[in-house]
């Protein structure tokens, strides 16, 4: 652990389950970890693990049943709503499997979305969402139909859509799951250049073994606990 | 996202699935072209009433009669008999129904109430016929009213107090007295017949010095008060003295400003020393409530139309909603807030009912002035001046404000599951 490195994300002993009574499945069990700022992060496990609920409590989308997940050092609990939105839209960028595009709309109108949340004007929106478009090699198709994409384009625009508002944290989930390997390495590739050039820490989460070893630090998680952190800076907290 | 983003994205969105959409403002169509139409009838035929209505009688002049005790002239006396008093006079009876006359000394204390500035009794003249030159005698009336009257000129002027006299001739007159139109008219004089209680046949001649459009309300032609006196001089012709002086009613002038009270005040006044007066506008007025009345009952089947399409709106977001949910989702997770994602399905809502009512409204102005020209000039062309159906700005634009506002409530509806939405569970949602 490098103490001089803040953390971005922290997550202190957060359980978390889903349904009451006979069908109450305890999807975590008490997860504590600390995400740096820069680092490279996978989140492993098989279906059903908690994985994919430990990346929602990250990401704030979700809140935890006992706990805390910090951000910047201050507990989601303690900011209020609208501060969450603000946070969300601002700080975290969000890569999903199943793309989620606004359907009938240009790649350049679904890239600018977040900017648009943010509320920023029309012309900067353009500008800004033509910037990462060229950045993931997509200015070429800004006014097409995002539907009408190829599956690496549209993975290519999202995680466009996912930079626009200068995050610090893009949260990216089985982002490869859609792609054959060739067009998934060049979305990899897209993302680990980003996390070493312009330095924004990466939270994937994933089943794929050979993509979890390329990153920093890979936290298992198995029965809703975490099993093995594997890392050089990352640890589990006591 | 700004209030603008929210509107333009919001009109956008309602573009995504057109033919459902394009139902849904049908919907509402029906029912804001429904109720631009019924108040467009009210707006004409009320507007009609009302330049009928000042073409009876000036707004500043009061009817008088004289109030019997129980108020209505046909109403049973429950206190029996009244007790006769000689220096009343009444100037018709029987089959259970009394009214009382006016008389001199009734008109002296009329005028003596505060803000009443004149008092002119009611005197019916009963014409036989007018004619020109050489030509054909028609049945002609004369108006009780006279001098301040606004009517609807052809041709010509009001009458004045200083005319001779003189009278303003219906249009329907032109052509049988020999009037080539209007304009020739002005200044030609006529010939008027009355018989006298006798049965002795006077002529007295008058001068045109205006033209009217014919009016709903057949209330004769109007003539100057000296041409008037000198009717009733020549009915009178032969009449007992005591029978000449007595009148139904009588017209009093007011002017509101010179009684403490104002027009109620007058009033007050008058019934306080057993008269009633009433206004035009009181007597008329019913007429617009009775149509106002109408209107409304027609604008409950607009309005039943437009709920039915409210559940219209509420059932196409519904839909829209659930088609976007992981849209919806992908919003949140982006930090859309709920009150945005609230006012982004509203706006949809408030959209869809502004087409239909815009839309509506607008083929509803174009069908009724078409309807109504036609009318106008087809079966309703007797009637000058009558615009069956009219429209006003402000009515119009209250439509549309209604339609927008049930749009909004049937919005709420979808606009509130859309914003509670959990991101998670939209983003999961298959």
């Amino acid at each position: 652990m490098l103490p001089s490195r803040q953390s971005v994300l922290r997550s202190r002993n957060v359980s978390k389950s889903y349904g009451d009574g006979a069908a109450r499945f305890q999807a975590l069990r008490g997860v504590s970890l600390d995400i740096h700022a820069g680092e490279s992060v996978a989140i492993v496990g098989k279906s059903g693990s908690g994985k994919s609920t430990l990346m929602h409590l990250l990401a704030l989308l979700d809140s935890p049943d006992t706990g805390s997940i910090d951000v910047d050092g201050i507990d989601a609990k303690d900011r209020s709503r609208r501060a969450l939105d603000t946070l969300r839209n601002e700080t975290f960028g969000f890569v999903f499997q199943q793309f989620f595009m606004i359907p009938n709309a240009t790649v350049l109108e679904n890239v600018v979305l977040p900017l648009k949340i943010a509320g920023m004007p029309r012309r900067l929106r353009i500008a800004r969402g033509m910037e990462v478009l060229e950045q993931v090699e997509l200015a070429d198709k800004a006014a097409n139909r995002a539907t009408a994409l190829s599956g690496g384009q549209k993975q290519r625009m999202v995680i466009a859509r996912a930079l626009a508002n200068r995050p610090k944290v893009i949260f990216a989930d089985e982002p490869t799951g859609n792609l054959d390997s060739a067009t998934g390495e060049v979305v990899i590739g897209l993302l680990f250049a980003l996390n070493a050039q312009e330095g924004l820490t990466l939270v994937i989460v994933t089943h794929d073994e050979e993509l979890a070893g390329r990153c920093d630090t890979r936290f298992v998680i198995a029965d809703g606990l975490l099993a093995r952190a594997v890392g050089p800076r990352s640890t589990v907290a006591a | 996202m700004s209030p603008l983003e929210i509107v333009r994205t919001a009109i956008a969105n309602t573009f995504r699935s057109r033919l459902r959409t394009s139902l849904t403002v049908l919907a509402i169509f029906v029912g804001a072209f429904t109720l631009t139409l019924t108040n467009g009838v009210g707006t004409g035929i009320n507007a009609y009433i009302t330049t009928q209505v000042d073409s009876m009688g000036a707004s500043d002049v009061m009817i008088v009669t004289k109030a019997r005790a129980g108020g209505n002239p046909f109403a049973a006396s429950d206190e029996g008999p009244t007790v006769h008093d000689a220096g009343r006079a009444t100037a018709m009876s029987g089959e259970g129904m009394q009214i009382e006359v006016l008389t001199d000394r009734d008109l002296a204390a009329i005028l003596a109430i505060d803000g009443i500035t004149r008092v002119e009794p009611f005197v019916t003249v009963t014409t036989d016929y007018v004619t020109r030159e050489a030509r054909e005698k028609y049945d002609f009336t004369v108006a009780t009213g006279g001098v301040g009257l606004n009517v609807d000129f052809v041709a010509g002027r009001p009458l004045r107090e200083d005319d001779a006299h003189a009278l303003i001739l219906p249009v329907s007159y032109l052509t049988p007295l020999g009037f080539d139109d209007a304009d020739a008219a002005l200044g030609g004089l006529v010939t008027i017949g009355i018989t006298d209680v006798g049965g002795q046949l006077h002529l007295v001649e008058a001068e045109i010095v205006g033209v009217q459009e014919v009016t709903i309300f057949d209330s004769g032609t109007l003539i100057s008060a000296r041409l008037k006196e000198a009717l009733h001089e020549a009915q009178m012709t032969g009449m007992p003295a005591g029978y000449r002086d007595v009148y139904m009613m009588a017209s009093a002038r007011f002017e509101p400003g010179r009684n403490a009270l104002g027009e109620k005040g007058i009033k007050e006044a008058l019934a306080g020393s057993g008269y009633a007066g009433s206004t035009l506008q009181d007597q008329l007025g019913m007429m617009t409530s009775v149509i106002t009345g109408i209107v409304w009952v027609l604008n409950a089947f607009g309005i039943i139309a437009l709920v039915a399409a409210g559940f219209g709106i509420i059932n196409t977001l519904l839909m829209s909603v659930q088609e976007r949910t992981r849209e919806i989702g992908l919003m949140k997770s982006m930090g859309m807030s709920r009150a945005r994602l609230f006012a982004l399905f509203s706006s949809e809502a408030i959209f869809i009912g502004f087409l239909g009512s815009a839309l509506g409204a607008g083929v509803a102005i174009v069908a009724g002035t078409i309807v109504s020209t036609l009318l106008a000039e087809g079966p309703l062309a007797s009637l000058a001046g009558l615009r069956v159906i009219a429209f006003d700005p402000l009515p119009v634009a209250l439509v549309v404000a209604l339609v927008m506002t049930i749009a909004f409530f049937a919005g709420t509806l979808p606009a509130a599951r859309a914003s509670r939405l959990d991101a998670i569970d939209a983003l999961r949602y298959e």
